[in-house]
């Protein structure tokens, strides 16, 4: 009698010889992948911690200034170049790659209040407190030259900031009142005020090239015009605006960081509620960068860290801290998207990675797989509560804790006042504000 | 191929576990004490020992390593060559087991009505529970939630997890006491047999009666095979879904090899294999459950399955409930939210008409508006409850090819 039954050669399932892959044969049936949600959902859990396991951003510390930190700027052309210059007027360039400075110069007496690079990426102009603005050569001097600006323009009253246009050989400079200069004349080609008090920062607009955006010490941001020479509209916060930043990929967008350890992200057509207020900060924050992507920022504050926060989020997303790094000062984040770099007022710059648990240098397709399996399933269940536990689980310095801590009561109470005042008076007598409003006091055109 | 039985030393043979995971290798226990492993394809012998006790039940644990043997005083664990590894003195009386493979959990049903599981990859006690059920003789388990399925002598079938200590479920399935109980392997249907000589199949989601059968003699053992069919020992004889298939004397455990069209049975005069074509899956997922996997194979998957593992909270009736939204605890922290902040932040703002000239915005017509509105989203209102209680009528019509997933293929 003929009977069917299965039959298998161990041949077709065994490899031939050691140098062979093992054979793998597939069947994708759900019945034979029993708990295919718990399975994965420990495999979630594994990726999470596995991430905070990895989770080693900082990379070096950049060390030679003589003086605190107070700006940085990118080269525009090269990823491992950087230019930063510090409170006894020194300017220096690093090298990212080697982790050292390449060239020192002596640019102005007094702090240097400002940097930029020129769009080309040839030359670079720095202002300080001694009332000048230089324009220097990217290039050092050749053997046995001496370190000399290309250019230099003497004002009349101190200069707080520089910014260079991103398309023509236009710059800003911002101080009693915001200077738009042609790199040929040494006077201004437009003067644009609205105001009597000083201005601390400037920023061009890296896609509208024409639109400019400065913060002003009676803590009210303004937008200019180039083309018009007027400005065009300015909004008045609660509190002062250290310095604003762009987004690169959204034209209209900014994100300004105010003193009230807030950051504003602001819609400039529509100013009179920001698109979102970002509260991590235990401290005044004093620089904000975009990442080229233009999804995230990183922000630098006086309390001693930094923080990434997400465009769309309220929250940050990362902070970044060390025993040795004092009051962060400025904050870039490199054009690769990849790192970011702080300048404190101890003298260093650290160098961090952007992604705090991604494995640097080039992955090997398998890696590469296992790494993007692990990001699918760690989004898929972040919203769990173990998982999302783990996920945002970040160890603070003492002194953010116990103040971020004192912060959230002192809002909880604030918030529990107006709830038994609304509660106890006349229904209507006292509306609901949204919180984006509360901080804006008006909009001026 | 049958065994002679002088070989076994002439002790009627107790239960035969053959693999129940993806090892091909087969345990043999004897109620004398005789207990051999072997791998039950090339033949070779791993361990042949005599453990000098009653042996009531003995299970392969995650690989085929390391096995248990339930004596008669307490729980041992054997490497596959005969050495004992452990000794548990507090599982006393174990006379069923079930191991589940993908909580590294040993499930053991004493005769003191103690169920107890074990957690073998840490070498845990993870629950003890009390059933007061009386003597446990009859355990099943179910593969796709790993629920714990126990007989009891007055009809009932219990559904056990660890986590409870109330049974989830229990089913009066029999007139008598239940003699056998098995599930199949995707987990919806389980077939059960009493004292009363009736083979019965339940639907488990439903947990409703599908068929019953009258043997002539009741079936003292069960087995589901890979591809659904069921075969049941019945007296002297091992009777398939659609055929009969005869051996020598009364078989005394029953099990489906993985991945082959052969069923084991262990009787009284050795062990003897049966070929039922159409009984095991033909496609196998190496990364599941490999019978030709090598020692570095076997080590890698060791690995992951330990790193996989799922702890013994998560066992429950279905065990898709991770995947679903939660919607108690949502409601809960909206509420929460709401007395917090005072107002609903997710609460539409009401409609404001807007305010027109030459006197189109007198009271009356803002009313008018107002009330449009109003009405308007009553009728939607109404409109998406309607379409609710009639969705499940309509047939749900087949998506086109390109949009159907993947996984429909395997949809029967």
């Amino acid at each position: 009698m003929r009977v069917k039954v299965l039959s298998r050669n161990p041949d077709d399932y065994i490899r031939e010889t050691k140098q062979d892959l093992q054979r793998v044969p597939r069947n994708y049936d759900p019945a034979l992948h029993p708990f295919e949600v718990p399975r994965e959902y420990m495999r979630a859990l594994n990726a999470t911690k596995l991430e905070r396991v990895f989770a080693k951003p900082f990379l070096a510390s950049l060390d030679g200034h003589r003086d605190g930190v107070n700006c940085m700027a990118k080269h525009p052309q090269s990823l491992s170049t950087v230019l930063s210059g510090a409170c006894d007027g020194e300017v220096k360039i690093w090298n990212l790659t080697k982790r050292e400075c390449i060239r020192t110069l002596q640019a102005h007496e007094g702090f240097v209040r400002g940097i930029c690079t020129r769009f080309c990426g040839t030359s670079f102009f720095t202002v300080g407190d001694d009332k000048t603005v230089k324009h220097w050569k990217m290039d050092g001097p050749g053997y046995g030259g001496e370190e000399e600006p290309l250019h230099t323009i003497l004002g009349k009253t101190v200069y707080t900031g520089i910014d260079h246009h991103w398309k023509e050989p236009v710059f800003a400079t911002c101080g009693h009142q915001v200077d738009i200069w042609d790199e040929q004349r040494t006077s201004p080609i437009c003067s644009l005020t609205w105001g009597v008090d000083s201005i601390s920062s400037v920023k061009f607009n890296p896609v509208e090239t024409y639109l400019l955006g400065s913060c002003a010490s009676d803590r009210n941001i303004v937008l200019y015009d180039m083309r018009q020479s007027t400005p065009l509209k300015k909004v008045i916060l609660d509190m002062r605006t250290n310095t604003l930043c762009w987004n690169p990929m959204e034209a209209f967008i900014f994100t300004s960081a105010n003193e009230d350890h807030n950051l504003y992200t602001f819609d400039m057509r529509f100013l009179e509620s920001p698109v979102m207020i970002h509260i991590d900060h235990v401290s005044a924050v004093l620089d904000v960068d975009y990442s080229p992507t233009g999804k995230e920022f990183v922000s630098a504050s006086f309390d001693k860290s930094i923080r990434i926060f997400p465009v769309d989020k309220g929250r940050s997303r990362e902070v970044y801290h060390t025993k040795r790094m004092q009051h962060v000062i400025t904050v870039k984040w490199t054009y690769d998207n990849k790192y970011i770099l702080c300048g404190s007022d101890e003298m260093n710059i650290r160098l961090w990675k952007a992604n705090a648990s991604e494995k640097l240098g080039v992955l090997v397709p398998r890696e590469r797989a296992a790494m993007n399996y692990n990001q699918k399933l760690k989004e898929k269940f972040q919203h769990h509560p173990q998982i999302k536990r783990i996920a945002r689980h970040r160890h603070l310095p003492k002194a953010i804790y116990s103040q971020a801590k004192e912060l959230r009561i002192m809002r909880e109470a604030r918030r529990r006042k107006e709830l038994n005042r609304r509660k106890h008076s006349k229904p209507g007598s006292s509306p609901f504000v949204s919180e984006k409003k509360k901080h804006i006091v008006a909009v001026v055109k | 191929m049958s065994l002679p039985g002088p070989w076994l030393g002439g002790s009627p043979a107790a239960p035969l576990i053959p693999p129940i995971s993806p090892h091909r290798h087969l345990l043999l226990g004897g109620q004398r004490g005789h207990v051999a492993a072997l791998d039950w394809q090339t033949k070779s012998l791993l361990c042949e020992i005599n453990v000098m006790e009653t042996v009531t039940d003995i299970t392969w644990l995650h690989t085929e390593t390391m096995f248990a043997v339930a004596q008669r005083r307490w729980l041992y664990v054997y490497d596959n060559q005969g050495v004992e590894l452990n000794c548990l003195k507090r599982f006393n009386g174990v006379l069923r087991m079930e191991f589940l493979p993908y909580h590294f959990l040993l499930a053991t049903a004493s005769e003191t009505g103690f169920l107890q599981y074990l957690d073998i990859s840490v070498g845990k006690e993870v629950a003890t529970i009390c059933t007061r059920g009386g003597r446990l003789g009859v355990m099943g388990q179910n593969p796709a939630n790993a629920i714990v399925h126990l007989g009891h002598s007055n009809g009932t079938v219990t559904l056990w997890s660890p986590n409870v200590k109330e049974p989830l479920v229990r089913m009066l399935c029999h007139q008598g006491g239940v003699r056998a109980v098995a599930v199949d392997s995707s987990g919806t249907y389980m077939a059960t047999s009493g004292l009363d000589r009736k083979l019965r199949v339940y639907d488990l989601r439903a947990y409703q009666p599908l068929q019953s059968l009258v043997l002539p003699v009741g079936a003292g053992h069960l087995s589901f095979s890979q591809r659904g069919l069921l075969a049941a020992a019945c007296g002297d004889v091992v009777q398939g879904v659609d055929h009969l298939m005869i051996t020598c004397s009364f078989p005394l455990g029953l099990r489906f090899c993985p991945f082959e069209d052969v069923l084991g049975v262990g009787h009284g005069s050795g062990f003897t294999s049966l070929l039922v074509p159409g009984a095991g899956q033909a496609n196998f997922d190496a990364l599941e459950n490999n019978p030709f996997r090598s020692q570095k194979q076997r080590q890698e998957w060791e690995v992951k399955a330990l790193l996989e593992k799922i702890p013994s909270e998560l066992i429950t009736l279905d065990p898709g409930q991770l995947g679903r939204v939660d919607a108690i605890t949502m409601e809960q922290k909206h509420q929460e939210r709401v007395e917090r902040l005072g107002f609903d932040p997710q609460a539409k703002p009401a409609f404001q008409p807007r305010r027109k000239l030459k006197g189109r915005s007198s009271a009356g017509s803002l009313l008018r508006r107002k009330k449009k509105v109003a009405n308007e989203e009553q009728r939607t209102k109404i409109r998406k409850s309607l379409e609710q209680q009639q969705a499940p009528e309509r047939e749900p019509k087949a998506a086109p090819r390109a949009q159907r997933p993947a996984l429909d293929r395997f949809k029967k």
